[in-house]
């Protein structure tokens, strides 16, 4: 089953060749690490690199967070090892990169099944992500979110290739990037999966960052692609809820378990009539609240 | 023979017995008496204490066999004690003992050379490295060196353990009567608190500078009345090596995150509160402990009384904003921080005595409420190893480690491997501080607390996101990374021998297997 509840504020990009980055990416607390296979790598390092991650992934415990690995491009020598290898090690998301198509990713699923059938791991246990990298990746948003059915985890837009695609690059105010951001995000929402904005690579801006950070929230997307562990707190603190928020978000979950307690179909709050939603809406804000420790495993609140 | 010493470390005993050792039992030294020995003092109005060359004073006051003394304030710009040993070494002096209060690598070479020609034949200090520690360890010394803490060796001089023959003590500046201070001059170093020791107690103590004021000079940390030469050379010391500039922030995000958790320790323990007092080290950890602090001590408003120990630019800032009451300077670690003791009236020199002496009608160290320290390693037990490495070779100094660490709460800084070497270990090569005297131990992965500290246990375990584990369960962890080294091999020679603080024997350091 894909974990739909889980929170995805951050996923950590780590380089595939960096040993000591690989086995620390762990301690930061990133919702999800990204192992990368393809930019970070040199060619003359792909296979090191894929080994490194393989040995990485079945020995080093990276706590909670969710692994993907970034694989190498369907046009070059080295993606169908890679995903044998990733496979074998049992990740939980491979990320395909420069996605186009709908059938680029049914040839990566293809491939996943034949490794999870040479490898022994349940078929369909493997999930799978599309990075989208070009303005044709970006029109075809719609088509890739809604392929491969029940592996699909989510959508991630990569500024850097895009804008390039585009004929620009990229600004601090982000314009450039508004048509793509909400072109990815509704592929995503459609589709019910999560979507990831693209990363901020200046580490001297952190007013920058944050700004980047507050306009993808309020966008709606489940969070952002982090290249330095030191982005990860300002992104929580970004997604954590305002204390009315918690209040409101408790008294809805409240009147929602009542309501099941009772068997009401109806749910209704101060004669405000509740639908199903909004309690999703409400369980997320409370997921975030106890990730951020404004809370505690149950509801109680936390003095900070 | 041996004899196991309440840190389980097995001690030859003949050799114990030889040198008059007691083994290391425990960390109090309350009610303990001991006698200080005075130095002999040659009367004198001073005429011609400024009349010689460094080789004429040498000459005068160095015989075979006697213990020379010096100080490393000027760490790895020091030109003084390259002078001297060059000319020692060149009149052809025999069986030396020396005494500094620590060695730093611009010493090594020298120092190595001494031994060969049978200069010197005994050392005692605070730590060794490099060449040095390295020739040690495969036992070109005929005899061990004995290893003391800061707070150590001023107990060891006043009681008459270490007797200083002749203390050649550079100063960046002096009058023609030896009232000298640290903070004037091209090598200035702020405070001179350990070589204060070597002033007050040597039998004869020669300032070497290389900048001569005019008489009465002052403030005089070391005074007139102390000292039987000055000696003017060229230069006492590179300014650039002495300290550093202002050291840059560390971005690591790994040491980040160990400062953030070592911040998040200190401000939930009870000793949080106003008028606390802390210690901090000099490493990437530390100093960016002391911001994360800054900004904790700004939102909760509260200040503390004092700061101690080595003095950083990170902690004359808090001086300056009023964070912090005083500075307590026994050495200062860079440039801001050697000029503000000029500026500054709250930041006092202190003598490594007053910082850090056991047998003392107590030192400061004896207020310290927080100390935050590093480790090579550390043991399951909490004992900490800051002296030998990976490959049983001496590449460290005790510091005031053992010292400090009898704070309130010793927090003890370290990332749980180094590169492909554990750094929480079943056992430590070399136990320097007890581990009844560690509190708790900080990692990137989360906290480990004595389990005699059942108090911060309670405390501490309510806090989100801050992990609490075993020391067994971080071993395990870094075990997980690193797998098991084979054991080390050692000869029985022993070829140092580390004391506690006290004056006890902690453990020895054994001769590495070729």
């Amino acid at each position: 089953m894909l974990k739909q509840d889980r929170l995805r504020r951050t996923m950590m990009f780590v380089p595939g060749n960096n040993p000591a980055m690989l086995k620390d990416a762990g301690i930061y607390g990133a919702d999800a690490i990204m192992f990368d296979l393809e930019d970070a790598v040199a060619i003359s390092e792909k296979d090191a690199a894929r080994y490194l991650v393989y040995e990485m992934v079945k020995n080093v415990d990276f706590g909670q967070a969710e692994l993907v690995v970034r694989i190498n491009g369907l046009d070059t020598p080295y993606w169908q090892n890679d995903v044998r290898a990733m496979v074998k090690a049992g990740i939980d998301v491979i990320r395909l990169p420069k996605v186009e198509t709908a059938d680029m990713m049914t040839d990566l699923t293809i491939m996943i099944l034949l490794a999870e059938k040479e490898f022994g791991r349940q078929a369909g246990e493997t999930k799978v992500m599309a990075a989208i990298e070009s303005a044709l990746g970006v029109l075809n948003a719609r088509k890739i979110a809604m392929s491969c059915q029940g592996r699909m985890m989510g959508i991630a837009l990569s500024g850097m290739d895009y804008t390039k695609d585009m004929g620009t690059h990229r600004y601090p105010d982000g314009q450039e990037l508004h048509f793509a951001r909400n072109m990815v995000l509704h592929a995503a929402r459609a589709a019910k999966i999560a979507a990831f904005d693209t990363v901020f690579t200046d580490m001297n801006d952190e007013a920058g960052f944050i700004r980047e950070t507050q306009l993808i929230y309020q966008l709606g997307y489940d969070g952002k692609s982090v290249i330095n562990p030191r982005q990860i707190p300002l992104v929580n603190l970004i997604y954590q809820p305002t204390k009315s928020e918690v209040l409101a978000a408790q008294a809805v979950v409240a009147a929602s378990k009542a309501a099941a307690e009772k068997g009401t179909g109806v749910l209704s709050l101060n004669g405000q009539m509740i639908d199903r939603p909004v309690v999703l809406q409400a369980e997320k804000v409370l997921q975030l609240a106890k990730a951020t420790h404004l809370v505690d495993e149950k509801g109680n609140d936390i003095e900070k | 023979m041996t004899l196991k010493n309440k840190v389980n470390r097995e001690l030859p005993d003949e050799l114990t017995k030889r040198y008059g050792y007691l083994p290391f039992t425990n960390s109090s030294y309350e009610g303990v008496v001991t006698q200080r020995c005075g130095p002999k003092v040659r009367a004198t109005t001073g005429k011609d204490k400024c009349a010689y060359t460094l080789e004429e004073v040498i000459v005068k006051t160095v015989k075979d066999g006697m213990t020379l003394s010096f100080h490393h304030h000027f760490r790895e710009g020091d030109h003084v004690f390259n002078a001297v040993m060059r000319l020692v070494i060149d009149l052809g002096y025999k069986n030396l003992t020396l005494a500094p209060s620590s060695l730093t690598n611009v010493m090594n070479d020298i120092v190595v050379e001494a031994i060969e020609k049978g200069v010197v034949r005994h050392i005692t200090s605070s730590g060794m490295r490099g060449k040095l520690g390295e020739v040690v360890s495969q036992g070109m010394l005929q005899n061990p060196v004995v290893l003391r803490s800061h707070g150590g060796r001023a107990r060891a001089i006043e009681t008459g353990s270490i007797k200083i023959d002749v203390a050649f003590l550079g100063v960046p500046n002096s009058d023609e009567m030896g009232n000298a201070n640290g903070m004037v001059g091209a090598s200035a170093c702020g405070a001179l608190g350990y070589a204060l020791m070597d002033a007050q107690y040597a039998q004869t103590v020669v300032l070497v500078t290389d900048h001569l004021v005019p008489y009465p000079n002052m403030p005089a940390s070391i005074k007139q009345t102390q000292v039987d030469y000055v000696v003017k050379i060229a230069s006492v010391g590179d300014p650039d090596k002495i300290g550093s500039g202002a050291t840059r922030f560390t971005n690591d995000p790994k040491e980040l995150k160990i400062a953030q958790t070592v911040n998040q320790v200190i401000t939930n323990s009870p000793y949080f509160k106003d008028g606390f007092s802390f210690q901090t080290g000099t490493g990437g950890a530390a100093l960016a402990v002391s911001r994360f602090l800054r900004q904790s001590m700004l939102d909760k408003q509260i200040k503390a009384s004092f700061a101690l120990g080595g003095i950083t630019s990170a902690m004359v800032d808090l001086l300056k904003e009023g964070l912090v009451g005083k500075l307590m300077d026994v050495q200062d670690f860079d440039r801001g921080a050697a000029q503000s003791m000029h500026e500054n009236e709250n930041q006092q020199e202190i003598d490594a005595s007053w910082y850090a002496d056991p047998a003392n009608k107590g030192a400061m160290v004896d207020q310290l409420d927080i100390v935050i320290l590093s480790a090579l390693e550390i043991d399951t037990a909490f004992n900490v190893n800051v002296m030998t490495g990976s490959d049983g070779v001496i590449r460290g100094a005790i510091g005031g480690h053992q010292d400090a660490a009898t704070a309130n709460l010793t927090i003890i800084a370290a990332p749980l491997v180094r590169g492909r070497l554990a750094t929480i270990v079943p056992h430590v090569t070399t136990v320097v501080t007890p581990g009844d005297t560690i509190d708790v131990v900080v990692t990137e992965v989360g906290i480990a607390i004595n389990p005699l500290r059942t108090d911060l246990l309670a405390i501490l375990s309510h806090i989100p996101d801050l992990p609490i584990f075993t020391m067994q369960e971080l071993q395990a962890k870094a075990a997980e990374k690193t797998g098991t080294p084979t054991p080390l091999s050692f000869t029985d020679k022993v070829v140092a021998f580390v004391e506690y603080r006290d004056g006890t024997l902690i453990d020895v350091i054994k001769q590495v297997q070729e």
